[in-house]
């Protein structure tokens, strides 16, 4: 057990990966919806330390590499006009548009301004009122509560030069298309603990109904996933689909009210399509009409986007967790972090980009 | 951006007309709006995501998060300090 003293607590990792050999039976496929979970899971080795036969299936929960093609085009035609500060997470920069990417805009003279907060974007705004500034708001359920309040912030502050280009993803339509998919192999999920922070674990009850799927809310620590892994085969193994909360010390069954009620009146909920995967009904939010003044599409016209992908790049298999990021013959060779072809290979959450992390000279090897 | 790291919370102060508060992620200091968990105090342990604070935590997990995010690097690239 090669990685094992690399827990936290070796000694209950042990303890939990025994539980867990004693528990199963037979093969299991699992799913791990939260990209930062993928990346534990790689670089802790814990597919690896499971018992023969039970997979982990990498799912879609890597907000970056989910971002629609039309939008990233959308994000850097706007952020290469000459009145626009176009402000984003760090972690878009690289990800590919059909053509370019934000991190060469900045490089010919576009203002590209990495922040680590929307609410960097806002005070940009407030100290530049000849420019128009725009924040990139994407991400899960984490990042939503965060980037409505920068419109609320800026309705407050009359900020005229304020907008957010919205792309938000969901996490209950994914797993049901997941789950409706003719080509679905998952047996059980990790759900992500941190969306369940904002917003409580209500909208898993009727996932586990309807499929008859356990759903385990589980953090991103290495020891939290093993834990989480347990519990779903416990479940699994003794016939039962059941929701349960691995990860207490983060999550309520009510989540975050006030943040709930922010995002509820920001935001509605829209048909979202998501990059390699496809369009996902009701499965993302976009600024509710009310708000529709702050909307960076409708005060930018941008118009004749044509988007086209690497022909290379078989993200969609990878976000579908159909193969895995070795098994594309890109990996590693023409696709690399600092050369990407998909967005996977970008961001700290995607699953290329772990595998390209952890496992690049395992996969050589073999 | 996703992940959220455990903070402390250092001082409140309030910025047009939001509770916000200085947090002390293991060395880094960022300020943080404490509007989603306005009950947060002065010595309190929090899961900031993206400049906002989430939920509160107990000192014992926030610390051993904390440690976990650093030994791997994952608190560089969370707040965009790397
Ligand atoms: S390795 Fe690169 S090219 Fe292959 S699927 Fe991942 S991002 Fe796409």
């Amino acid at each position: 057990m090669k990685y094992l003293d690399e827990f936290a607590d070796p000694v209950v990792a042990r303890r939990l990966l025994n539980d867990i050999a004693a528990t199963v039976t037979r093969p299991w496929a699992l799913m791990e919806v939260c990209g930062g979970q993928t990346h534990t899971i790689i670089r802790n080795g814990i597919d690896q330390l499971l018992p023969d036969g039970v997979e982990m299936i990498h799912g879609p929960g890597c907000p970056v590499c989910v971002t629609p093609l039309e939008t990233i085009d959308r994000a850097l035609a706007i952020a290469a006009r000459p009145e626009v500060i176009f402000c984003s997470f760090g972690d878009m920069l690289r990800v590919p548009g059909s053509s370019d990417d934000l991190f060469r805009v900045k490089s010919r003279g576009g203002d590209v301004r990495v922040v680590y907060s929307p609410l960097d974007a806002v005070r940009i705004a407030q100290a530049n009122p000849g420019k128009q500034v725009v924040f990139f708001g994407i991400g899960f359920e984490t990042t939503a509560p965060a980037n409505a309040m920068t419109v609320l912030l800026a309705d407050r502050l009359g900020l005229a030069n304020f907008s957010l280009l919205v792309s938000h993803v969901l996490v209950p339509p994914a797993i049901t298309a997941i789950m409706d998919s003719p080509t679905r192999r998952v047996q059980g999920f990790l759900a992500a603990g941190h969306v369940c922070t904002v917003m409580g674990m209500s909208e898993y009850q009727p996932l586990v109904e309807r499929y008859q799927v356990p759903i385990v809310v589980t953090g991103f620590e290495p020891l939290d996933v093993l834990e989480g892994i347990r519990r779903v085969l416990v479940q699994l193994e003794q016939g039962r689909a059941e929701l349960d909360n691995a990860y207490p010390r983060a999550v309520s069954r009510e989540g975050n009210p006030e943040a709930r009620k922010v995002v509820a009146d920001v935001f509605t909920v829209t048909d979202r399509n998501w990059r390699g995967i496809g369009a996902i009904p009701n499965s993302g939010w976009r600024l509710a009409d009310r708000w529709a003044g702050y909307d960076a599409e409708q005060r930018f016209d941008v118009t004749g986007i044509v988007t086209a992908e690497s022909e290379h790049c078989r993200s969609g298999e990878v976000l579908q967790g159909l193969i895995k990021p070795v098994q594309c013959e890109a990996f590693g060779v023409e696709c690399t972090p600092r050369n990407p072809l998909g967005a996977p290979m970008v961001s700290s959450e995607g699953a290329c980009a772990a595998y390209y992390q952890f496992r690049r000279l395992q996969a050589a090897a073999s | 951006m996703c992940l959220g790291i455990p903070g402390r919370v250092e001082r409140r102060f309030e910025a047009d007309g939001a509770p916000m508060g200085t947090v002390d992620f293991g060395g880094v200091r960022k300020d943080v709006c404490l509007a989603y968990v306005p009950e947060l105090q002065v010595g309190d342990w929090t899961i900031v995501h993206v400049g906002f604070a989430l939920t509160r935590l107990d000192e014992a997990s926030a610390k051993e998060t904390l440690a976990m995010m650093r030994s791997v690097g994952m608190l560089d690239s969370e707040l965009g300090t790397a």
